[in-house]
């Protein structure tokens, strides 16, 4: 069995108030695949997310990127091998288009033509037109336009990881459509990890290869849809499935 | 014919004892006609007797912060009463003649601060109270308790120093039992102008001013002696001396040179007639035979034109340039100093939340402070001059700046800055590339704010004798010249205007492309 992608071990997280975001979570992603958390809001499947790439740390248990605990790594250069999408695309908003597409490469110091190029292809490759886009500004863009480029700037460093926060989350349904195509032709193309929180069941079922249903900071089955649906594990899982 | 003479003098002179330690004397004096003419004088002889440079700081904002500049070496010398020494400063009741007193305030003086009464010029300026010639002609009004009598129906107006002083209305009113209907308190200048209009029916006055006679006053008898005598003296700090014997002696040429009927002449050409203190004390010494200077013109900013305010602008031109370039200089530093300050602290304050709220509002609460109290709070430990105005004008700047640096970085769009994290930035790279840009537009506000808000208070800086565009505007309100208070007062709004429109302008230009767009 190859070293999984993404490990979580015995995650718990105790807000200062008492109450638990994290129950004592465990999931393995293995490379390629991509997982769908799904749960209502305060269910821990945000918090779980940011403890990836750090931008949440657990109280007790353990994270693994790539076989290597992140506790022991440099959060800043582990960022820069993950890609992150949030809900609102997260754009710079003083940043021209091409430049924040080009975030990460010049955080690692690509030179300037090589960033060029990539933004270029990055851009195509979720389907704007670099010669129309690149020189606008994210105020300038389309809600759906603005969540291409997101992605576009997740992608641009070739990171083998991407975590993704409810990234089609704020679209209309047309848009939240031809995102999903999209999604799942890049999907098919690129080989990455990816982990996906998601408050819609449907959209889980459709882009992922496992569900994960959380609540209340528990993980309470991890699935393909089909096994979720034949074997669900409690009530809540069975009503949502429903 | 000035200037070879200097030459030929400078030449003559044992050049390095002379240049050696600071050779330098600075004469100061309150803020109305009589303390900046005897100061004058005082400058004049100094300059044509001494070999010391003379500096002058004249119409500092009243008897304590002339005080404590002299305690704190901040000026050399300055003209003072007795009685004022005696009851303001020593907190001393009045009680016994003149010889008394000056004898009390002199063994005093020396033992405390050691600083050094000289001999008396030879005349008193006491306070008296006036009330206009017909009211003590038909309530045959002769003393001040007469004035009792019927001060329930009266009107006062009163000087503000002289409603605060021990041995100003507050002892009055416990001594003769006054009761005024109702107590003004006024500029100088304006108390003549509300008496001669009839718009108050008592005042303090001084003995040796012009005024009471054009605005047809009499003085009241102080038939109980509540006023101390108040013998004009140059009053020398003893390091001066020690350092400069011969000030004491130069000064000393001016003991007994006048009487009050002659300092109320003086007093006249400079109140009524709008004359110059500087040709005034010139021609005053050269009538006492102590100056053989030429009478030939003083200096051009210093001679108070008549006529209408384009001729005030037109012959205090220089001046106002000059003026102009100091509240500047002052404004300038005392507001990078702030942004030195300031925007690290906002920042500061961003990353540490807790106690942000609390220096928020404490640095809030200085800006209620009014702005000449928090200048003259600084008198006592810093001087006058220069430093303790920027010290309160850079106070003033932090609070705009601080609040719009943390609350424009703090609130700068969280989603943008999340992601810039969650991508890999470092926190220096967040805050550079992301936070500040996105705060930019608030943070230069606050500066904007801060450097409008400088200039204007910066007027108020003349009080302590830092210069700039006040200057005018309080020797203006000493003497109500309206031209004279506008030639500061237009340039400092037109100051202001441009600053407000230059800062304006640069807000535009910084504020980062995009945060702009509408779609």
């Amino acid at each position: 069995m190859p070293t999984p992608s993404l490990e979580a071990d015995q995650l718990s997280k105790t807000w200062p108030d008492g109450t638990a975001a994290l129950a004592g979570v465990s999931l393995t992603v293995a490379p390629g695949e991509t997982v769908a958390l799904v749960g209502e809001s305060g269910s821990g499947k945000t918090t779980l997310l940011r403890m990836f790439n750090r931008l949440a740390e657990p109280t007790a248990g353990t994270v693994r990127v790539e076989g290597l605990s992140v506790a022991e790594a440099d959060p800043i250069a582990l960022r820069r091998r993950i890609g992150y999408v949030p809900q609102d695309g997260g754009l710079l908003p003083h940043w021209r288009v091409e430049r924040n597409v080009e975030l990460v490469p010049r955080l690692l110091g690509w030179d300037a033509a090589r960033r060029r190029e990539r933004a270029r292809e990055m851009l195509e490759l979720v389907g704007l037109s670099f010669a129309v886009h690149a020189g606008r500004y994210p105020a300038e863009l389309s809600g759906g336009q603005r969540q291409r480029v997101s992605f576009a700037r997740a992608l641009a460093a070739d990171p083998p990881i991407l975590l993704l926060d409810e990234p089609f989350g704020a679209l209309d349904t047309l848009t939240r459509h031809e995102l999903y195509r999209q999604f799942l032709d890049l999907r098919a193309r690129l080989p990455k990890t990816m982990v996906l929180v998601t408050h819609d069941l449907g959209e889980a079922c459709r882009l992922a290869d496992r569900i994960g249903v959380m609540q209340r900071g528990h993980l309470l089955q991890l699935g393909t849809a089909a096994e979720l649906r034949e074997r669900p594990a409690d009530g809540y899982v069975r009503e949502l499935l429903g | 014919m000035k200037t070879p003479r200097l030459l030929l003098l400078l030449l003559l002179l044992p050049l390095p004892t002379r240049a050696a330690e600071t050779g330098r004397i600075v004469v100061g004096s309150k803020n109305f006609e009589e303390s900046r003419l005897l100061a004058e004088m005082f400058a004049q002889l100094l300059e044509e007797r001494t070999g010391l440079q003379v500096e002058r700081r004249l119409g500092l904002a009243g008897t304590q912060i002339c005080f404590e500049a002299l305690k704190t070496g901040a000026i050399d010398v300055y003209p003072e009463y007795t009685g004022t020494g005696l009851v303001s400063l020593l907190g001393e009741k009045a009680g016994g003649d003149a010889t008394v007193t000056l004898r009390r305030v002199r063994s005093e003086f020396l033992a405390r601060w050691d600083l050094w009464w000289l001999a008396p010029l030879g005349f008193e300026n006491s306070w008296e109270i006036a009330v206009s010639a017909e009211l003590a002609e038909r309530e045959k009004l002769r003393t001040i308790s007469d004035l009792a009598r019927i001060s329930g129906r009266l009107r006062g107006g009163f000087g503000h120093e002289f409603v605060g002083r021990e041995d100003g209305l507050r002892g009055l009113e416990r001594i003769y039992g006054l009761r005024f209907a109702s107590v003004q308190p006024l500029q100088q200048a304006l108390q003549y102008q509300a008496a001669g209009d009839r718009r108050i029916d008592a005042m303090d006055a001084y003995t040796t001013d012009a005024r009471l006679l054009r605005h047809r006053l009499v003085v009241l008898e102080d038939d109980k002696g509540f006023f101390p005598p108040y013998d004009a003296v140059p009053l020398v700090s003893g390091a001066t001396l020690a350092k400069h014997p011969e000030v004491g002696a130069v000064l000393g040429l001016l003991a007994g040179a006048f009487d009050e009927d002659r300092m109320r002449a003086l007093n006249f050409r400079l109140q009524e007639k709008g004359e110059s203190e500087m040709v005034v004390a010139r021609d005053a010494l050269r009538e006492l035979g102590l100056s053989n200077k030429e009478g030939e013109g003083g200096e051009p900013e210093s001679a108070r034109p008549a006529g209408g305010l384009l001729e005030t602008f037109q012959a205090e031109r220089h001046a106002i340039a000059r003026r102009t370039g100091e509240h500047l200089a002052l404004s300038a530093l005392a507001l990078l100093l702030g942004l030195l300050v300031a925007v690290p602290v906002g920042l500061w304050l961003e990353r540490h939340r807790r106690g942000a709220e609390t220096v928020i509002r404490l640095l809030g609460l200085l800006q209620t402070v009014p702005s000449l109290a928090l200048l003259a709070f600084f008198v006592p430990f810093l001087g006058i001059g220069i430093v303790p105005a920027l010290v309160a004008l850079w106070l003033y700047s932090l609070f705009p700046i601080v609040r719009n640096t943390y609350t424009g970085v703090r609130d700068a769009d969280p989603r943008a800055v999340e992601a810039a994290t969650a991508l890999g930035m470092t926190p220096g790279q967040v805050l550079r590339l992301v936070r500040l840009p996105l705060a930019a537009p608030i943070l230069l506000a606050g500066i904007r704010t801060a450097a409008v808000l400088t200039v204007g208070t910066a007027t108020l800086a003349a009080f302590i004798g830092a210069g700039g565009l006040g200057e005018p505007i309080v020797t203006g309100l000493q003497l109500a010249d309206t031209n004279l208070i506008l030639s500061g007062a237009l340039p400092a709004a037109a100051l202001a205007l441009v600053v407000d429109g230059v800062l304006g302008w640069v807000e535009r230009a910084l504020r980062p492309a995009g945060l702009d767009i509408r779609r």
